[in-house]
C-alpha cells in the first residue's frame, strides 16, 4: 500500500530514525550494551472486508482496525479521538456489532465483514440515520459524528434483538425504544460539542418511522 | 505499543503451550482491556496468542441443572441469554452496569474476569506502582486514593479489582476452568480465583504462568431476588466507587458480594448470615479490618447505604410479587 500518506509517515521515520541514531552515537559502549535488544516489528496479512469490498493488507502487528481502515484503506469518516475505548468515535460496526476499533487489532479480523460510516450511505445516498442527523442537528464540529451514527444504527437493532440495558426495568421483557433506552446505549459515544438532545431526536425519528 | 508477533491457536491446549513455550507471550481475546495497556507500554508483550477461534462461544446447560459459560461468550451474548436473564438476572444486571455497549460487544467472559484494575497510578508510568514495577513503591499510598481499596488491601497495594461481572459472579458461586500447557484441565472457585495483594500485588490471580480459561460454571439457580446496585460518579460507563450484588430469598437470608472496595469481589459468610439483622449489620461484618484512605473512607457509609437500598428494594420486589 503506498499513497501520498506514506511520504509524511515515511520522514517522520527518518526523523525519529535520525534522533536514536544520534543519541546511540553518544552513548559510551558499555552503557549501550546495558539496554535490551529492541524487538523488530512484525508484519502479518490480513483479509477483510469492508464496506462489501474485499481487502488484503500486509501490516505491521500493532496497527489498530482504526488505523488500518484511516492509514492504509483512506477511509477517514471513522475517527480517532482518545485511542482507548473511552469516547466511541472509532465506532465501527463488525460482523453486525458496534466496536471500538481503536481496540482491536487489524489482524484479529481475519475474513470479517466492516462497515464504517463510509459504507452506511454516501452524500448522494444518505443512510435515514444520517438524514435524521442532518435534519435534527445532531452535531456541532462533527469530529463524533461517524461514531455517533454507527453507535445510533446499531442501538436500535440491539433493542430491536432483545438485548438488555442497564435501565431496562424487567429483564425477562423485551426492552423497549425510549429516551432512557437510548440514552443509556449511547453512554459509549461522547459528543464534546453536547449535541446529545438532537442526536436523540433523531435517534427517536427513525425509531418511529422505521420500525 | 512495543513490538510483538502474532499467531491464532486452534485449540485451547495448543494455545496454552504457545504461551508456555514463548517468554513474555499473552492470550489475546476481546483486546479491550490488554490493548489500551499495549498502548501505555504497561503491557509489554513480545507475541500474543489470539483465541478467538477456539469456539469457546457457547453457553450450556450442565448436568446438575446449572450453565458453563464459555471464555470467549462476549459480555453482550451473556447477559442477553434467556437463561441467564431468568434464572441469574444478577449477572445480567451486573454485565450491563459495566463498561460500554462496543465494549460490552468485544469483552470476553474470560478477559473480564482478567481486568486489571484502574488505580491512576498503575496506569501512570511515570509512578511508582508494586503491581506494574515489582519493588517500585506505591504511589497511591500517599497519593490521591478516593477510588481505591479499603480492605483486603497491603502495604505493597491499595488497588480495586474494577469488574462488575465477577461481583455477580461470586455470589452466584461460580468455578472457573482452566486448562494448562500440559493439556490438564482444573476448576478454581471464583473465591480463590482474584488473589489479595499482599507483597506480590503483580500477582493477581490462581492462575499458573499458560494457564487458559476455558469456561465459567454456574451451580444450579438458587431463586431469590437478584439485584445489583452500582454507586458511580456518573449514570453510565463509570467503574464503581461502590457496587453490590445480592441474592435475597423471601425469608431476608441470602448472599451479598461488594465491588469498588477490594482486590477482589469482597464477600464475607457472617455478612450473609446477617442479612435477616439488616444493612448495619451486614456492613459491619463486610467491613471488619477495613483500613481507608481519608481520600476514600467515604466508602465505608457508602457500603451501609447502599446494602440498605438494595435490601429495601428486595423487600419492595417481594411484596409486590
Amino acid at each position: 500500500m503506498h499513497g501520498p500518506r506514506d511520504i509524511a509517515i515515511s520522514r517522520r521515520g527518518i526523523l525519529i530514525g535520525g534522533a536514536a541514531t544520534a543519541a546511540l552515537t553518544s552513548v559510551p559502549l558499555a552503557e549501550a550494551q546495558a539496554f535490551p535488544a529492541q524487538a523488530k516489528p512484525s508484519t502479518a496479512k490480513v483479509a477483510l472486508t469492508v464496506n462489501g469490498t474485499r481487502r488484503e493488507l500486509e501490516v505491521d502487528t500493532r496497527t489498530t482496525l482504526l488505523t488500518a481502515l484511516r492509514e492504509h484503506l483512506q477511509l477517514t469518516g471513522t475517527k480517532k479521538g482518545c485511542d482507548h475505548g473511552q469516547c466511541g468515535a472509532c465506532t465501527a460496526i463488525v460482523n453486525g456489532t458496534r466496536i471500538n476499533s481503536c481496540l482491536s487489532l487489524a489482524v484479529m479480523h481475519e475474513g470479517d465483514e466492516i462497515v464504517t460510516i463510509e459504507g452506511l450511505g454516501t452524500p448522494d445516498n444518505l443512510h435515514p440515520m444520517q438524514a435524521a442527523f442532518v435534519k435534527h442537528d445532531g452535531y456541532q464540529c462533527g469530529y463524533c459524528t461517524p461514531g455517533q451514527i454507527c453507535s445510533a444504527v446499531s442501538v436500535l437493532a440491539e433493542i430491536r434483538d432483545g438485548i438488555p440495558s442497564h435501565v431496562t426495568a424487567d429483564l425477562t421483557a423485551r426492552p423497549q425504544v425510549t429516551n432512557a433506552e437510548m440514552r443509556e446505549r449511547m453512554s459509549g459515544n461522547i459528543c464534546r460539542c453536547g449535541a446529545y438532545s438532537n442526536i436523540l431526536e433523531a435517534m427517536t425519528e427513525i425509531a418511529e418511522t422505521h420500525a | 505499543m512495543k513490538p510483538f508477533t502474532y499467531a491464532r491457536a486452534t485449540s485451547p491446549a495448543e494455545a496454552a503451550a504457545a504461551i508456555a513455550r514463548t517468554p513474555g507471550a499473552k492470550f489475546i481475546a476481546g483486546g479491550t482491556n490488554l490493548l489500551d495497556l499495549m498502548k501505555l507500554q504497561i503491557e509489554t508483550p513480545s507475541h500474543l496468542v489470539d483465541v478467538q477461534d477456539l469456539k469457546l462461544d457457547r453457553i450450556e446447560p450442565t448436568g446438575d441443572g446449572g450453565l458453563r459459560i464459555g471464555a470467549l461468550v462476549t459480555n453482550t451474548a451473556l447477559a442477553s441469554d434467556a437463561r441467564v436473564r431468568r434464572d441469574y438476572g444478577v449477572l445480567s444486571r451486573a454485565i450491563v452496569a459495566g463498561a460500554s455497549g462496543q465494549l460490552r460487544n468485544k469483552a470476553t467472559t474470560a478477559g473480564n474476569l482478567l481486568q486489571r484494575t484502574r488505580c491512576p497510578y498503575f496506569y501512570d508510568t511515570n509512578q511508582a506502582c508494586n503491581k506494574r514495577q515489582p519493588g517500585s513503591g506505591c504511589a497511591a499510598l500517599g497519593g490521591y486514593s478516593r477510588q481505591l481499596g479499603l480492605i483486603g488491601t497491603s502495604d505493597a497495594c491499595i488497588a480495586t479489582y474494577p469488574g462488575d461481572m465477577a461481583v455477580a459472579m461470586r455470589v452466584l458461586d461460580a468455578t472457573i476452568d482452566t486448562m494448562n500447557a500440559q493439556g490438564h484441565a482444573r476448576t478454581i472457585p471464583i473465591a480463590d480465583f482474584h488473589r489479595l495483594w499482599g507483597d506480590t500485588p503483580h500477582i493477581e490471580t490462581a492462575l499458573a504462568p499458560g494457564e487458559l480459561i476455558t469456561s465459567v460454571t454456574l451451580p444450579k439457580p438458587i431463586g431469590g431476588t437478584h439485584i445489583y446496585q452500582k454507586v458511580r460518579d456518573r449514570a453510565s460507563y463509570a467503574f464503581a466507587l461502590v457496587s453490590v450484588a445480592a441474592v435475597v430469598q423471601s425469608d431476608g437470608s441470602g448472599r451479598i458480594a461488594v465491588g469498588g472496595i477490594a482486590p477482589k469481589p469482597w464477600r464475607v459468610e457472617a455478612a450473609d448470615a446477617a442479612m435477616p439483622h439488616g444493612a448495619k449489620a451486614v456492613a459491619a461484618r463486610l467491613l471488619a479490618g477495613a483500613r481507608p484512605t481519608k481520600d476514600n473512607a467515604f466508602k465505608m457509609p457508602l457500603v451501609e447505604r447502599t446494602l440498605a437500598a438494595v435490601m429495601a428494594e428486595a423487600q419492595t420486589t417481594k411484596v409486590a410479587a
